[in-house]
């Protein structure tokens, strides 16, 4: 049963032939059966699970049916603040770290009923694209006989989804990292517009930037976990005022007469063919099923990733200077002195990865050098939201590759920063102008890594993408196979 | 590209310690990745409109009400030392 | 060298709101350390900054009364530095988009006035506060209070215009008691609602261009605003003198001993890589809000006093005085409003009310001796029910027990003693007592004079009508 997606454990656990303890049981005995090789999790709250079932079942027996997420298994990324419970951030320097408040998301979901099985692995305070980051193990993706990445930064919820340890899962997504995992892994992963969901609790990265999605098996299933998380929350000043449609009506509207953009910047050289062929099939397959396809240039695009990491840096590198082991977290042993004490916990409490973004966006961020990074990356990150503008008075939905290859293996790109960053070419343009975006399973590598399609719309379309993933989901299998965990 | 002696001032100004290794790494890394976003000095910006926020949002206030959020135990709970209520850190030396 | 002592003064004023600037923890002075702290004053991971509406009213309202010009738009931005009190590691303020710039106010110094210039006042948060382990527990230790954190600032910069240190304490009186007329900061500089930097340099008189200029802080009261820069630019003279040269640093005044030290010997100057604050959207103010706060200030300091010049007929003196406090005012405006006699009451409000409240350090509104009771007591001094001397038992017997003039008068039997027959006799009493005295006067000592009268006053427990008894008095000694 672990296997099945929220809509259909709604029905049988709505009937009653279903019960939510059962499920919860189910999903911990997977997760004893596969953690040990997936790691997807950094801690499970199994007492907590096993309570939130029973208080489903009770709400079931009375007849009181909060919502479709009621009494189901989710995993959340550990950059989620659940009151009381451990977050770390998949880093040393929370890693006793217990917020005395929940994230908005979270008490959404503790109201509607759903069940957390645990907080799930990711790249160290959402840095990174492939899970390594992590302070504690690496995720190893389900596919590709646990040899490869799940991709980052929210690999372990990806992970958990695709090994079947929680039904569905929330991620973050500041660059890429909810759809880049979704594609590694063969989920579906949705990265809402900017505002769409409120960022408070959200252990933050960069915070114009960062939003909260829903990792899940197949696109139903996200409308059904967005609905439950979307909408404006007076904690969140940049959380937008503006109504949440059924996000589970019009998933079978199709896609005839639409129009899909196929941004030609987004098939470059030195794109995995595999990747490439996948991705065009895709888009060959929307348009049998009625779409119209428009050629469309989104010509900043190049710049994208310059651009990107110079602002989700500089804005992590003071969002990150909270961590100075003065009224939580670690604190580093010093001999007395402040300053020392500064510096050794935070030499102590972050990796490599998180010491150079910091480093890079305190760089841009300096005197003289302002206006050269900072100022012009915002520059450019105008003329990138121009670019989607426009070619959105063209079409309704963009249609695109998420990565340019598939999953890698663990280690191989650990030495090579920037090439890790390349990894965001496809996701971060669209980060930039704070558009939705999800990844859907659209093909398998030869060796049976998971290739995912990038579907986009306009700002707060995520209907849109909904409408266009499910028609996608409707006419393919991909999304209903299995990796094979030896 | 980017200096050692830079490397250190930035490495003062985020406040971390970094090993001889890791000066010497985040040198040639730190260049390499500076040296790839010199790219967008490509890009013609004159009157361009830098973006702060995505969302066209202005004016968005809360009542003046007073409203606690936590306890002070809970305030308190992840301090690594606390003491009469207070927070305690190494002193401070002005 | 003569030189020209060139001062601007910063001051950051914590504003009267209920919660703070960017959660809803209290921002009341007196607490328990901590008791107002959440997580999100306490910078923990994940927390968001929402800014309440009340500072923005008073930001503008300030603005106003300090004749500046308010943006239509502006923008917070984050100030980063490290220090155990920050806890986000940077501090949200304004910084090239602040919502007022421009204004000033007129000082009068030795007669002359003068108008200061404003550079400009923007919104920010405070920090928290660390006490020092030796005053607390441990002295290899600080200890952190996090309640001040987040609490509403303005930060009011003044155009290096002040040219003494006199000017500037005048300047930051002023400065308060707007802030105080407006509602917006109780101006208290001990209890650290007022907080006063100020910037110092010298030139050669007559010079142009400034010189470099010291910073100095932890000034928390009025004295010490005048004393430390009296310090500073006698410090400065003689480095100059000398032949040496100002460093551009930040100084601490020490009150005790009455100088300025260096605070940081090799602290460089701080890189806070100012950028648009994320977290919160832009501020848009419209002509609309603008001219609704306008409707809604009080009258100002500066046209009141002149206000009781030109309709109370008051001396500038007292106009100065009055005004100087907006309770103190009130207290006025009540009492005349009840007693048309602006100079004896304003009289009474700077004499005997004034000494009764600083005796007690309370305010004008929690004196006993409301307006109605003061009114009062001058109503039955001008009916002739008791004389002007005997108001003042009147007054201290108020004051203590909080009844009204008439209750007084009547218990104690204060009434004026107004009968010429009755008076007439005693006097002749008095006379007949002091014969020698009589002869005395007779024989051209007008001093003597003085002793009828005291006798008679005695005679009478001080009740008899003064005008009377002279009166009286000069008519049978001279028969």
């Amino acid at each position: 049963m672990f296997e099945q997606t929220i809509h259909a454990l709604h029905e049988q656990l709505k009937a009653g032939s279903l019960k939510a303890r059962e499920l919860v049981e189910a999903i911990l005995a997977r997760c004893i059966a596969v953690e040990p090789q997936v790691q997807a999790y950094i801690s499970l709250t199994p007492d907590l699970a096993r309570e939130q079932a029973e208080a489903a079942d009770a709400a079931f027996a009375r007849g009181d049916i909060r919502s479709p997420l009621q009494g189901i298994p989710l995993a959340l990324k550990d950059n989620l603040c659940t009151q009381g419970i451990v977050t770390t951030c998949g880093s040393h320097m929370l890693e006793s770290f217990v917020p005395p408040y929940d994230a908005t998301v979270v008490r959404r979901l503790r109201e509607a009923g759903a069940v957390f099985v645990g907080k799930a692995n990711m790249d160290e305070f959402a840095m990174g694209s492939s899970t390594e980051n992590s302070y504690f193990a690496p995720t190893r993706n389900p596919w590709g006989n646990l040899e490869y990445v799940p991709g980052g930064s929210s690999g372990g919820s990806a992970a958990a989804v695709a090994a079947d340890t929680c039904i569905a899962s929330l991620g973050s997504d500041t660059g890429g990292s909810i759809r880049l995992p979704a594609a590694m892994t063969g989920v579906v992963g949705l990265k809402p517009t900017y505002g769409r969901v409120s960022r408070f609790g959200l252990v933050a990265f960069a915070s114009s930037l960062d939003q909260i999605g829903p990792l899940t098996k197949d696109v139903r299933d996200a409308a059904i976990l967005l609905q439950a998380i979307a909408g404006h929350d007076k904690c969140d000043s940049t959380s937008g005022d503006i109504p949440v449609p059924d996000y589970s009506q019009g998933l079978d509207r199709g896609v005839s007469g639409l129009k899909l953009g196929v941004p030609r910047e987004y098939f470059v050289e030195g794109m995995d063919p595999e990747v490439e062929a996948s991705v065009r099939a895709g888009i060959e397959t929307l348009k049998l099923l009625g779409a119209e396809l428009v050629d469309v240039s989104l010509p900043h695009t190049r710049y994208a990733v310059a651009t990107y990491y110079v602002l989700a840096n500089a804005e992590a590198s003071s969002n990150l200077a909270r961590y100075d082991g003065v009224r939580y977290g670690l604190r580093a042993a010093s001999d007395g002195d402040l300053l020392s004490m500064y510096k050794q916990t935070r030499a102590e409490g972050f990796g490599s990865e998180v010491k150079r973004r910091i480093m890079l966006g305190t760089y841009a961020l300096s005197s003289g050098y302002y206006d050269a990074y900072y100022k012009k990356a915002q520059q450019v990150r105008t003329l990138l939201r121009q670019d989607f503008q426009q070619v959105f008075t063209e079409c309704d939905a963009l249609l695109s590759p998420v990565a340019p290859t598939p999953a890698f293996r663990l280690g191989e790109r650990l030495d090579d920063p920037l090439q890790m960053y390349l990894a965001d070419i496809f996701t971060a343009p669209v980060s930039l102008a704070g558009l939705p975006a999800m990844s859907v399973p659209c093909g398998y590598t030869q060796q049976d890594l998971p290739i995912g399609l990038q579907i986009i719309a306009p700002p707060f379309q995520e209907a849109m993408v909904l409408q266009v993933g499910a028609a996608f989901e409707a006419a393919t299998d991909f999304h209903t196979r299995k990796p094979v965990l030896p | 590209m980017i200096s050692p002696e830079q490397v250190a001032h930035v490495a003062h100004l985020a406040r971390l310690n970094l090993s001889e290794a890791e000066q010497e790494q985040f040198t040639a890394q730190l260049g390499a990745i500076l040296d790839y976003m010199e790219q967008l000095n490509e890009v013609p910006t004159d009157g361009v409109e830098p973006t702060s926020h995505v969302l066209d949002l202005v004016n968005v206030f809360r009542e003046d009400r007073v409203q606690p959020m936590v306890t002070v135990e809970a305030a308190l709970q992840n301090a690594p030392e606390s003491a009469h209520q207070y927070v305690v850190v190494p002193r401070i030396v002005e | 060298m003569t030189y020209e002592s060139v001062i601007g003064l910063e001051v950051h004023a914590q504003l009267l709101t209920k919660s703070k600037l960017f959660c809803s923890c209290s921002a009341a002075f007196q607490a328990d350390p901590n008791e107002h702290a959440c997580p999100i004053c306490m910078g923990m991971p994940g927390v968001l900054p929402v800014l309440n509406e009340q500072v923005i009213e008073f930001a503008i309202r300030t603005g106003l009364a300090m004749q500046g010009t308010i943006a239509a738009t502006c923008r917070f931005a984050r100030k980063n530095y490290f220090y155990p009190d920050l806890p986000k590691g940077f501090q949200t303020s304004q910084y090239d988009e602040p919502l007022v710039k421009g204004g000033g106010l007129s000082i009068d110094v030795d007669g002359e006035s003068k108008f200061i210039r404003l550079t400009r006042i923007h919104m920010e948060e405070d920090a928290g506060k660390s006490i020092h382990g030796e005053n607390l527990a441990d002295p290899t230790k600080s200890y952190i209070d996090h309640n001040r954190c987040g609490v509403p600032l303005l930060e009011i910069v003044s155009e290096p215009d002040l040219r003494s240190a006199e000017e500037a304490k005048v300047y930051l009186q002023k400065l308060k008691t707007i802030l105080e007329y407006i509602g917006v900061c109780d101006g208290n500089m001990e209890e650290g609602s007022l907080r006063c930097d100020a910037n110092v340099s010298l030139r050669p008189l007559g010079a142009e261009k400034l010189g470099t200029r010291a910073e100095i802080k932890n000034l928390n009261s009025f004295r010490n605003v005048q004393h430390a820069i009296e310090y500073e630019i006698e410090r400065q003279a003689a480095i100059l003198d000398s032949g040496g040269a100002i460093e551009q640093e930040t100084r601490l005044y020490d009150a005790d001993r009455g100088v300025t030290q260096s605070m940081r010997s090799k602290e460089e100057a701080h890189d806070y890589r100012y950028f648009p604050e994320p977290d919160l959207v832009p501020m848009r103010v419209d002509q609309p809000w603008v001219d609704r706060v306008r409707a809604g200030l009080p009258e100002l300091p500066e046209a009141k006093r002149q206000r009781y010049i030109g309709a109370y007929g008051l001396p500038a003196y007292d106009a100065e005085v009055l005004t100087a406090d907006r309770e103190l005012a009130t207290y006025f405006e009540r009492t005349v409003a009840l007693c048309n006699q602006p100079k004896v009451v304003s009289n009474w409000v700077m004499g005997d009310l004034m000494r009764e409240l600083n005796r007690h350090h309370i305010t004008p509104d929690q004196a006993p001796v409301t307006p109605v009771h003061l009114a009062g007591m001058l109503q039955l001094v001008n009916e002739g029910t008791i004389s002007g001397k005997i108001a003042k038992t009147v007054f201290d017997e108020m004051y203590q027990s909080g009844k009204q003039a008439q209750d007084v008068v009547r218990e104690q039997g204060l009434v004026q003693m107004n009968d010429s027959s009755e008076l007439e006799s005693l006097i002749r009493q008095v006379l007949v007592s002091n014969p020698s005295q009589v002869e005395e006067y007779r024989s051209g000592k007008q001093k003597v004079f003085g002793f009828f009268v005291g006798q008679t006053m005695k005679a009478t427990q001080g009740k008899a009508n003064p005008k009377m008894v002279n009166e009286l008095l000069r008519q049978m000694l001279n028969a």
